[in-house]
This record gives structure tokens, sequence and C-alpha cells, in this order.
């Protein structure tokens, strides 16, 4: 029982400085913040529920929470399929190595550098506009209607294809040959081999891809951020924006109950995540 | 491939080559435009800049190559090399501290039994993938208790203690044979012999992977500069927004790029193994 003790106690001697650092600097405050979601913005009474209640009749977060989503529901779909296909495609060719290298880059590079080109073309009077009436189609102007979300969406296939490439990759290396060897044996063709072995033995990592995905599509900002600067349209109107606007304008109040809730969601979902994680 | 997927296989390959040149293309378009000369860039890009009639228009490569929008980036802009400066400063400040704090932890996390082990492990991992924004109000809060806003250490002191490279490393120390490490301590070594001989030599890998990562995201910072610090002399190359709309500007903006993702291309391609392994260790079930 003493070795035991004392055993214990040297793990946590590892862990120490960075469990320290960990809870000043991010479990003591996210305490705090929960503390505040239930006091006023200037004189800190208790206030209930009332922050709260403010928040979810917001028009500014009802809009954020909706894009969030929406935008979640369009991308989310597109990246994990389109990835699939590249990473079925790429897995085990020759010429893998180098497309899945180019794939990955635009992880690399950060997004003000991206931001010029995409202000180029993406301008009314820029790039795309110009490629389009050469092909006798009509003009958009894209930063500036609706299409925002879809340049957005773009934006961030664009930025992630490669990072989801990689983890289907992993999953597809994960199956052995010999099921495929078996199968073809049998008589299986491409098509039946794909639908009825890669696809079912690929269930967790499509699982892991898609939780991970939609965790990631809350930190779109950089990409917002790199298509529309501070400003963006109302369609591409995420929770950071939001939260920036209340931060810039100290409503504190507001911020604290939206980062409790929005924390707490994302906190399912993790939790879930890890679920599957245990489970296979 | 096992599978062959007979439909159109050029076809195929060819839409994942355009795809491929798309996901480089913005490397490609800004080194050009880096190299053109402020004529040049005039001709090709009046519409946008100074509002001409027409529209924008790019050649594949520039007529006319020159140096001296990097020379004018170089020479005669102090404020561009005290941005450089502090996206030094934060990047390896960063990496430092998360080296020294996160190895620790990883091997503390991979190697020993104590109490709370998994719970604790629990809440790294949940602050892991939580976003910036849930976060934001309450780093805040400390940093402007701590005095700390507005300098650098708003950004380094969260960034050092950031949960995400523990987990990456844990991973790869979690993979040491048990052999190894029992027949060291039969040896005679030490608890941190272990750790400086056995982990950091065979758990290299990890290590590189995690910074590799952490150099990509704290080199591309945006919220959190633009969130703490409001002194213009404290901010990183990272939030420096190109304004293309100056007339005679433009050279210097594709420059600034260039600059800007010059050392992240450069740590992508070497360690682009590394990336990978990392990537897929922060998405393997626990």
């Amino acid at each position: 029982m003493k070795i035991r003790g004392r055993k214990d106690f040297r793990g946590l001697l590892w862990i120490l400085p960075s469990l320290l650092g960990v809870s000043v600097l991010y479990l003591l405050p996210y305490l705090d913040v929960f503390r505040r979601s239930f006091t006023g913005a200037v004189e800190e009474q208790f206030t209930g529920l009332d922050n709260y209640r403010n928040v979810l009749g917001n028009t500014a977060f009802l809009l954020a929470v909706k894009n969030t989503f929406l935008f979640t529901l369009v991308c989310i779909p597109i990246l994990i399929s389109a990835a699939l296909l590249c990473a079925v495609l790429l897995f085990g060719s020759k010429y893998g190595g180098i497309l899945k290298s180019a794939f990955l880059m635009p992880m690399a590079l950060p997004a003000v550098s991206v931001a010029l080109l995409w202000r180029l073309l993406f301008h009314s009077q820029g790039l795309v506009n110009q490629w389009l009436v050469w092909f006798g189609t009509g003009e958009s102007d894209w930063m500036n209607t609706g299409k925002a979300f879809w340049i957005l969406v773009a934006g961030y296939i664009w930025k992630n294809l490669g990072y989801d490439i990689i983890l289907w990759m992993a999953g597809l290396s994960g199956i052995s040959e010999s099921i495929y060897e078996a199968a073809r044996v049998d008589g299986a063709g491409g098509w039946q081999c794909f639908l009825r072995i890669t696809l079912p033995n690929l269930k967790s990592s499509l699982y892991t891809i898609t939780v991970l995905s939609f965790l990631n599509s809350f930190k779109v900002f950089r990409e917002v951020y790199l298509v529309a600067g501070d400003y963006p349209h109302e369609s591409i109107y995420m929770m950071q924006h939001l939260f920036n606007n209340w931060f810039q304008s100290f409503s504190f109040d507001k911020l604290s109950a939206a980062a409790v809730m929005e924390g707490g969601v994302l906190l399912l979902v993790i939790l879930l995540l890890q679920k599957i994680w245990r489970t296979d | 491939m096992y599978l062959r997927l007979h439909l159109g296989r050029k076809a195929i390959w060819i839409i994942l080559i355009v795809l491929a040149l798309m996901a480089v293309y913005p490397v490609i378009f800004l080194s050009v435009g880096s190299l053109m000369g402020a004529d040049e860039l005039e001709d090709s890009l009046g519409a946008v800049v100074s509002g001409t009639e027409g529209y924008v228009s790019f050649p594949i490569l520039p007529k006319y190559p020159t140096l001296q929008h990097f020379a004018e980036v170089l020479l005669d802009s102090p404020e561009f090399f005290v941005m450089f400066w502090n996206s030094i400063l934060i990047t390896f400040g960063v990496l430092g501290g998360q080296f020294v704090v996160g190895t620790m932890a990883a091997w503390g996390f991979a190697r020993y039994d104590f109490p709370c082990r998994r719970g604790i492990f629990l809440v790294y991992i949940i602050l892991m993938l939580l976003p910036f924004q849930v976060l934001m109000l309450s780093d805040y809060l400390l940093l402007d208790r701590l005095l700390l806003l507005d300098s650098l250490w708003a950004i380094i002191l969260p960034g050092m203690f950031s949960t995400f490279p523990v987990f990456i490393m844990y991973r790869f120390f979690a993979e040491i044979p048990d052999s190894l490490i029992e027949s060291a301590r039969l040896d005679g070594a030490r608890e941190w012999q272990l750790l400086w001989y056995i982990a950091l030599p065979m758990g290299s890998s990890g290590i590189i992977a995690a910074l590799v990562l952490g150099f990509l995201e704290y080199w591309s910072l945006i919220e959190q500069p633009l969130s703490f610090i409001k002194d213009k002399s404290k901010l990183p190359l990272s939030v420096f927004l190109p304004d293309i709309t100056i007339t005679d500007k433009a050279g210097f903006m594709f420059a600034v790029s260039v600059i800007t993702f010059l050392p992240a291309i450069m740590v992508f391609m070497g360690g682009r193994d590394y990336l990978e392994q990392g990537i897929m260790a922060g998405a393997v079930k626990e």
C-alpha cells in the first residue's frame, strides 16, 4: 500500500506544473465566468437566469446559432464525403503521397496571407467574375450577398480537406488486406468491395471525423476573417463575431451566459465522442 | 488500391490533380504577385486596387520579375519587423513552454497511475477540443487581473499550458514498451532519467508532431491577438490584414503575405510526416 502510494505521488508530480497552469489559466477563470453568468453586468448582484433569457431572446445570438448550424449541416457532409473519395483514390497509389501533401498545404497557410488572394478572387471586379464573364455567365457580388455563405463553405473545405483525408486514410489502413482478397476470390467487384467491406469498416472513423469536424466548425472564424475581414455579410455572421461584439461593448453578462451555454452544448458533444472512443 | 473504380479512372485522377492544384494555388499566386513590378501589378489588378474599369486579370508568371517589393518590406518598414519579431517571440515562447510542461505531463499520464488520472485526462481532452470563443471571456478576465493584457504574455502564457500537445505526446509515450522501462528501473534508473533517456528519444516523433502542429497554430493566430492586444506594436504578423485598396501598396502586400507564409511552409515541408502522424494521433481514441 505504501509503495503504491509513493508511485501515485510521483505520477502527480509529473503533471503538477501542467495541472497548476491549466487550473489557474483555464478552470478557475471558467468557474468565475459561470458565477458571473448569474449576475448583472455592472454591480455584481445575483440576477438568476436573466442573462440566459436575454441571450436566448437576442436576435444576433439566434442569427449566429442559426448560421453556425446551417454551416455545419452543409459543410460536414460535403467535406466528409469528398475527403473519403479522395482518400480511397489516393490510398496505396504511387502518387498518393505528393497529392496528399498538396491537399494538406492549406492547413499550413496563415489566413492573413490567403486573405489577399481571397479578396482579389471574390471582389466584384475580381478574378472569379472575370472568368464568369469569359464563360458568358453573369457576374456576382460575392462578398456582400448571401453568396458569401457559399464562399465560406468553399474556403472551409479548401482548408480542411487534407486533414480529413489523412483521418480517412488512417481508417483505411486499419482494414486488413486479407478481407479484400477473400472477397475477390469469391468474385466481388470493386464497387461491391467498397460498399460491403470498406464502408462498414470505416464506421468508427466516420463517427470520430464527424464529431471532430463539428467541433472544428466552431473554429471557422479564421476562415471567415480570411473571407470577409471584420465586418462580414450577415449570412456568415458566426459565434465568434457575436462574442467579439459583446466583448468590445463589455457586455460581459451576456457573454458569460453565452459562453456557459456553448460550453455546455459542446461538452455534451465531446462526451459523446468519448463514448464512441470507449465502446469500439 | 484493391478496389477498382472502373468508371473513368483517368477522369477521376484529373479531377484530383485539379483539386490539388487549387489547394496549392494561393502559394503560387502570392509568390508570382510578389515578384511582379509595380506597373505590371497596376495593369493586372487595377480594377480592384485603384478602381479602374474592367476586371482583375492575373498572369501565370511575372513578365519582369523583381525583388523590389521584398527590398521595400525588409529595408524600409520597421513596423513589419516589429510584427515579425512578435510572431517569433509568441511562437517560440509557446512552443518552448509546451515542450517543457507538455512532455512532463504527457509522460505522467502515459506511464503512471495516480488518483483521478482518467478524470483529469478527460478534462484535458475537453479543453483541447473547445473553441477559443468559449474560453475567451475567462481568459480575458484572468489576464486583466494579472495585468498581462497588451503584452505578448497574454498569448504566450495560455498557449504554454494548452492541453493539445499533452494529448498528442501522450499517445506516443504510451506506445513505448513497458518492458523497456521496467528493465531500466531494475538497472537503477531514476525517474527523471527514464524521461530523459527513454521517453524523449523514443517519443521524439510525437514531440516533433506536437511542435509542428503547434507552430502552424501559433504562427497563424488571429482570435487571441485581436481580443487581448490593443497596442499595435505588440501585434503579430498573423493579424496584418492586407488593405488592397491602397494604390502602390499592392506589391508590398504581396511581399508581406509571402514572408508571412514562408516560415509556415518551410515547417510544413520539413515536417510533413510528423504533421500527418500528429493529425492521426489527435483523432484516435484514447
